[in-house]
């Protein structure tokens, strides 16, 4: 069953159109990953599945309904949860206090559970701001997962992590992967290789190559504009 | 104790000593702590949008003016009597602060304070253009003989001062209990980060319109109350000043504490009036302690007792 899907998707900023025409599709319980260059508009895209910048024009389709015209917290409602490129966590409420708003549930309990995923259970009452970046980092993912989402999108999730949190990543993707969809922008090659079923590899706005790993991976075009040679 | 249960016993400890204030103080001090109650009240109203909500708004003036002049009018040309005029007085600061809000929220940032300043502009040239009515700058009084509620005296002094008390408990024990639930959470999360708010499945735009008609709705039972209390309806606490009074006894108490909008009245009440026993420049005296405290205290006397010693203080 496909629970996400674009049609003709496009997104112009000035004269630059940054997301042409995309059409795409995801099947529910799959771990895909968007990779390209910078500027390709990887995040401009996932921008407007998750309705956070509208869409000049095309349609998003999500569970078979058309989300085109609502606002992104009613997306959200719908299943949706997103996770920022830039980490946007607030900084000056407790981790708790973070994770509580995400779960929409103050019991105590169900926080730390959710803190757990991630490592940071013993942070629970620590003021987010305090944290070293890679472990606000860890918390704005386990934000997104906090909520249970049908569909989580996580826009560079690993960029600023150590290597080990990017191990206890794949891990925590690994546990969430059959039962939630992800949509995963990544720069982390490894990391790609490691959890995504499939890959599209953007360029330019439009959709250069689609296919599992391998195929990806042996694609020349794909080889060219991003992979390099090495 | 639960957070929850510290956070009530804090405020009604705190209306506690206020009511056993009444039958200890001195008549001048229990006067001005009638009134401290009732601006109080309207500082408790500013602090919704501003401390919790982080919505900086220029314009309130205009919300106490409306409960004030609902109030007043009602009274003064409708011949209601007090408790009906002042369902008018909130009724009109109400509905005036919900058309503020759907115009006003179009905007953001300093759009939103110039926005509600100029409404706020408006509403005093009404105040003083429809001056048949609303007597304009010098203002009407409302008779002594009207201001009675089930046959007592506002006019008495430990009437009115109880009065006040119960118009401020209610605003406090409300607000208490609103940041404690769910939706008070959801404002902070507007005030911290209102893109991730939004991301997180919130109606951003819905929390912060209900933010605006609260904070307005107590704005305007504080000018009601005011109006019934101390019997003078006038354009003056519709003027611009009354829109920067707010701001300065919240940022003074403690942005987003709840008792800090009391504290931080009582603060500036009893420093203007005890600076101008000593020199006729006491604003100046004023204006060297309000430096310092921004310059000491940036969270506000309350803000810092939190920071410091109690980092539960709701």
């Amino acid at each position: 069953m496909t629970l996400l899907e674009t049609k003709e998707l496009t997104r112009i900023y000035g004269g630059l159109t940054a997301v042409n025409h995309v059409g795409f599709k995801l099947p529910q319980g799959e771990v895909h990953a968007l990779i390209g260059p910078n500027g390709a508009g990887k995040s401009t895209f996932v921008g407007m599945v998750s309705g956070r910048i509208p869409a000049s024009s095309g349609e998003v389709w999500f569970e078979g309904r058309n989300v085109t015209d609502l606002p992104a917290h009613r997306r959200i409602r719908l299943g949706m949860a997103y996770t920022f490129q830039i980490t946007a966590v607030y900084e000056r409420l407790s981790l708790a206090d973070n994770i509580a708003l995400a779960l929409r549930d103050r019991t105590r309990a169900q926080i730390l559970v959710a803190l757990d995923r991630v490592g940071l259970a013993d942070r629970a009452d620590q003021i987010t701001g305090d944290l070293s970046y890679g472990h606000q980092r860890l918390l704005e993912i386990a934000m997104g997962v906090a909520q249970s989402p049908r569909l989580l999108i996580l826009d560079e999730p690993t960029q600023g992590l150590a290597e080990s949190e990017i191990e206890g990543f794949n891990t925590l993707i690994r546990t969430l992967a059959g039962q939630t969809t992800i949509l995963l922008i990544e720069h982390n090659m490894s990391v790609v290789m490691a959890l995504a079923d499939r890959i599209t590899v953007l360029e330019t706005g439009e959709i250069l190559a689609s296919g599992t790993p391998d195929e990806i991976h042996a694609n020349a075009a794909v080889q060219e504009a991003y992979l390099g040679t090495g | 104790m639960s957070l929850n249960a510290r956070s009530l016993a804090l405020h009604l400890g705190l209306v506690a000593v206020l009511f056993a204030l009444c039958f200890l103080l001195p008549t001048y001090h229990q006067g001005n702590l009638a009134r401290i109650m009732v601006l109080a009240t309207y500082a408790v109203g500013y602090n919704v949008l501003f401390g919790y909500t982080g919505l900086l708004s220029l314009g309130h003036a205009m919300f106490f003016a409306a409960g004030m002049y609902g109030l007043g009018l009602a009274m003064q040309l409708g011949g209601l009597s007090p408790v009906p005029a002042f369902a008018v007085g909130l009724l009109s600061a109400a509905a005036l602060s919900a058309i503020v809000a759907l115009l006003a929220l179009r905007t953001i940032g300093v759009a939103f304070m110039i926005v509600t300043l100029m409404f706020s502009q408006a509403a005093f040239l009404t105040a003083l253009y429809f001056g048949a009515w609303t007597g304009g700058d010098e203002g009407f009084v409302i008779a002594q003989a009207s201001r009675q509620i089930a046959g007592y005296d506002l006019t008495n002094p430990t009437v009115r001062y109880l009065a006040a008390l119960a118009v401020f408990s209610v605003a406090l024990l409300m607000t208490g209990r609103m940041m404690q639930a769910s939706f008070g959470h959801v404002l902070i999360g507007v005030r911290e980060n209102e893109e991730r708010t939004q991301m997180l499945g919130y109606d951003v735009y819905r929390h912060k319109l209900l933010a605006v008609i609260i904070s307005g709705t107590l704005s305007g039972a504080a000018g009601a109350a005011y109006a019934l209390l101390f019997g003078y309806v006038g354009a003056t606490f519709a003027s611009v000043q009354y829109s920067i009074f707010p701001l300065l006894w919240v940022l003074l108490g403690g942005a987003g504490t709840t008792i800090g909008p009391l504290i931080g009245v009582i603060f500036m009440f009893y420093l203007i009036d005890y600076s101008s026993g000593l020199t006729s420049a006491y604003m100046l005296i004023a204006g060297v302690v309000l430096v310092l405290l921004t310059l000491y205290a940036r969270t506000g006397l309350m803000g810092e007792v939190r920071k410091r010693w109690v980092p539960w203080l709701p």
